[in-house]
């Protein structure tokens, strides 16, 4: 499929020429803005409009929506996403739509498969206890691997564009510093400080007192399964750090563009402004801002406003006005009490819908490119629900 | 051994987390006001480095060392850095602070891409609180879902990684504490929306199966109310008839069908989040205690939404 290029002066309007103009979409937010749901209902828009192989690349999505993408095992196996899916939402697919989750350990012990230097090393990172725990019990290292995975999917010519819903993160920019993180530490003068005894058997006099407070902290088994682990793990040192350093550059490259997902609510908009702004610093291309469930405007509507007041105000006077010429509405005193319900219940989605409308407007540096989605009424759980979210953001 | 509800605040250390988004900070801040409201010694503790507990209180950002907002009420922000030193103060009687400075920044270094230490700092330091009484009860603003257990298993993980020395002791200790469900409880934040409903009731096993800590319960946060009684929604959608949503436009002299789509909205919303309250009800064990905390239609943030956040709180403690 041909692609098109853009010059930065030539931004795209539209999320569908955004898609169309990238190769990698990473979408990032706070939790709970629907930003997997985001990332899949785009991944199927532009498999379904524009074409070529599409992958969604998510992390952790909850079990309708998995299945809506035909995912049934967990794992990192990319799973073609069936075009009957798409044939029973009445969409006819340009392209592909493919899926794949982010299984940790599973990428972490590929990873040293491959930048092991012998059969043996290998082993006996995979065997190590402190290697298991890094990479099975504790989660920072999903940030890494997640864009390891990125950048080793974006490298094998696979798939003509990749959409990655983003870990949820303590902070919201750990993910994009992780790669770095991982190349200074390995390179860094402290590792193989600590290392050095147990590979001379010789304490020098300068690590002498770190050793001692290191050892009665620690013990000295533990001592020596970290440098175990660390002598093993150098042994992948130039692997390790050139692959970094090239998922960084990935992460910058300008086929490569950030999605900020958020609801307006007062949380997820400071963290989307943080991210922005995060984006912006690092030089990274910000693309376009989707706002998910977002009330719908005629909450903002003064005269609606107004009939609502009169409705909680004057409910009984109406009530048996609009009672006295129609008997199937009911008791007055019933349909007074419902008047007033639907008046109250007006007026205070309006302060919610009010106060959003305010966070809208304060989101101080916005992309060109804003999509607003509304609530749905259901919660999306096939590819029809996707495609439905998808339309109402894509152009 | 699960405690009932009412004995919540009888713990001396609650662990309050959630998925994103769900109000987890707005939940552990009104915790703590209603715990010091009734003469508890109390510390939150916020564990994100990012965390905005102080807006929950109007305060200026919390430090490691606790700050007093209220008689009886404290707060701190973790810092694990801090939480080493202290530790190798206390514990160890290191001397000269200066001497072990560059230890302490390598160490946090190490900590950066060796995890299991932060989370060992962190839950250390809450565990001494609790440990020397310095408070009645310790609530913790805690991390979000996918770093939770990782965290309340790190003292026993670590604990069965070495197998001597000072941190084998100093492990011990801790589990202890954190095994004992009058002692310590997590409880869960969730919304009645799908992914935090599913992402609690997953969270709920892996803390019974991974973690020495209790489920002390889960809190429901942003029930929408509910807009109808019985016969009421009958006599609605009877409105909604186009002759009578005119006649109702000429009775308040205004447009009228936006008014009762909004009222529609407000119905179906509250329905489908009735069906994941529901659905929380039954897939979790029974003798988990649910706890329920309304939507807030005026105020998220502030120590005024705290204050009716701690109110709805206490109501379903039963004070």
């Amino acid at each position: 499929m041909a692609r098109i290029h853009r010059v930065e002066s030539e931004r795209a309007g539209t999320l569908e020429q955004l898609l169309a103009a990238k190769e990698i979409v990473i979408t990032c937010g706070s939790g709970g803005v629907g930003k997997t749901t985001t990332a899949a209902a785009a991944a199927a828009m532009a498999a379904a409009s524009i074409g070529g192989k599409v992958l969604v690349l998510t992390v952790d999505p909850a079990k309708r929506l998995a299945n809506a993408l035909g995912l049934e095992q967990f794992g990192n196996v990319e799973t073609r996403v069936p075009t009957a899916l798409f044939e029973a939402a009445g969409v006819e697919p340009r392209g592909e739509l493919w899926a794949a989750m982010l299984d940790t350990k599973e990428s972490w012990d590929a990873l040293v498969r491959t930048h092991a230097p012998d059969p043996s090393t290998r082993d006996a990172i995979l065997g190590n206890p402190l290697y298991q725990n890094i990479t099975g019990k504790f989660v920072q290292s999903h940030d890494y691997i997640a864009m390891e995975r990125l950048f080793e999917i974006h490298a094998s010519g696979r798939y003509d564009l990749i959409i990655v819903d983003t870990p949820p993160t303590r902070n919201a920019i750990d993910f994009l510093e992780a790669p770095e993180r991982m190349a200074d530490f390995f390179s860094s003068r402290l590792l193989r400080w600590l290392i050095t005894p147990y590979r001379s058997r010789l304490v020098n006099a300068a690590s002498r007192p770190f050793y001692s407070v290191a050892d009665r902290i620690l013990g000295s088994q533990f001592l020596e399964d970290i440098a175990e682990f660390f002598i093993l793990f150098q042994t992948m040192y130039d692997g390790f750090v050139e692959r970094a350093r090239a998922v960084t550059r990935t992460l910058s490259d300008r086929r490569t563009t950030f999605v900020v997902v958020s609801t307006l609510e007062e949380a997820p908009v400071r963290e989307a402004e943080f991210f922005i702004r995060a984006l912006d610093d690092r030089g990274f291309h910000l693309g376009a801002l989707v706002l998910n469930k977002v009330l719908p405007s005629y909450f903002l509507d003064s005269a609606a406003a107004e009939s609502a007041t009169v409705m909680g105000r004057d409910a009984d006077r109406l009530a048996t006005e609009l009672g006295a010429v129609d008997v199937e509405l009911g008791p007055p005193d019933v349909l007074a009490r419902v008047l007033r319900e639907v008046g109250e219940s007006f007026l205070n989605y309006r302060v919610v819908a009010t106060r959003e409308a305010e966070q809208q407007k304060e989101l101080a540096i916005v992309p060109e490119i804003v999509c607003s989605a509304p609530f749905f009424e259901t919660d999306i759980y096939d590819l029809a629900g996707l495609l439905r979210l998808g339309e109402r953001i894509w152009r | 051994m699960t405690a009932g509800p009412a004995d919540l605040l009888d713990r001396r250390l609650l662990f309050v987390t959630g998925k994103g988004g769900v109000g987890k900070t707005s939940i552990a801040a009104a915790l703590g006001l209603l715990a010091a409201n009734r003469g508890l010694r109390t510390l939150v503790c916020e564990v994100d480095a990012k965390g905005n507990l102080a807006d929950f209180f109007e305060a200026s950002p919390n430090r490691f060392s606790p700050q007093e907002l209220s008689p009886g009420l404290f707060a701190m922000a973790m810092n694990t850095e801090e939480s080493l030193k202290e530790y190798l103060r206390l514990q160890l009687r290191v001397p000269l602070l200066g001497r072990i400075g560059p230890f302490a920044r390598s160490l946090d270094f190490v900590a950066n891409a060796a995890p299991g230490v932060k989370e060992i700092l962190t839950v250390g330091k809450l565990c001494y609180e609790v440990r020397e009484r310095t408070y009645d009860l310790v609530v913790v603003d805690a991390s979000a879902t996918g770093h939770i257990v990782g965290q309340l298993a790190a003292p026993q993980a670590i604990n069965e990684l070495v197998k001597v020395g000072r941190v084998q002791d100093q492990t011990r200790w801790m589990v202890e504490l954190l095994e004992d469900p009058a002692v310590t409880g997590t409880l869960i934040v969730a919304t009645p929306e799908e992914m935090p409903v599913t992402e609690t009731l997953e969270l709920a096993s892996r803390i019974r199966a991974e973690t020495p800590v209790d489920l002390a319960g889960v809190i429901v946060n942003k029930v929408l109310p509910e807009l109808f009684g019985r016969g009421e929604e009958e006599i609605f959608d009877r409105l909604r008839a186009p002759d009578r949503v005119a006649e109702l436009a000429t009775a308040v002299t205004g447009p009228a069908g936006v008014v009762l789509d909004a009222a529609e909205l407000a119905v179906t919303l509250r329905r489908t989040r009735a069906g994941h309250i529901t659905r929380l009800r039954t897939e979790l064990p029974g003798d988990v205690p649910l706890l329920y905390v309304p939507f807030l239609f005026t105020r998220t943030h502030g120590v005024r939404a705290t204050r009716n956040v701690a109110d709805a709180l206490g109501a379903e403690l039963g004070y």
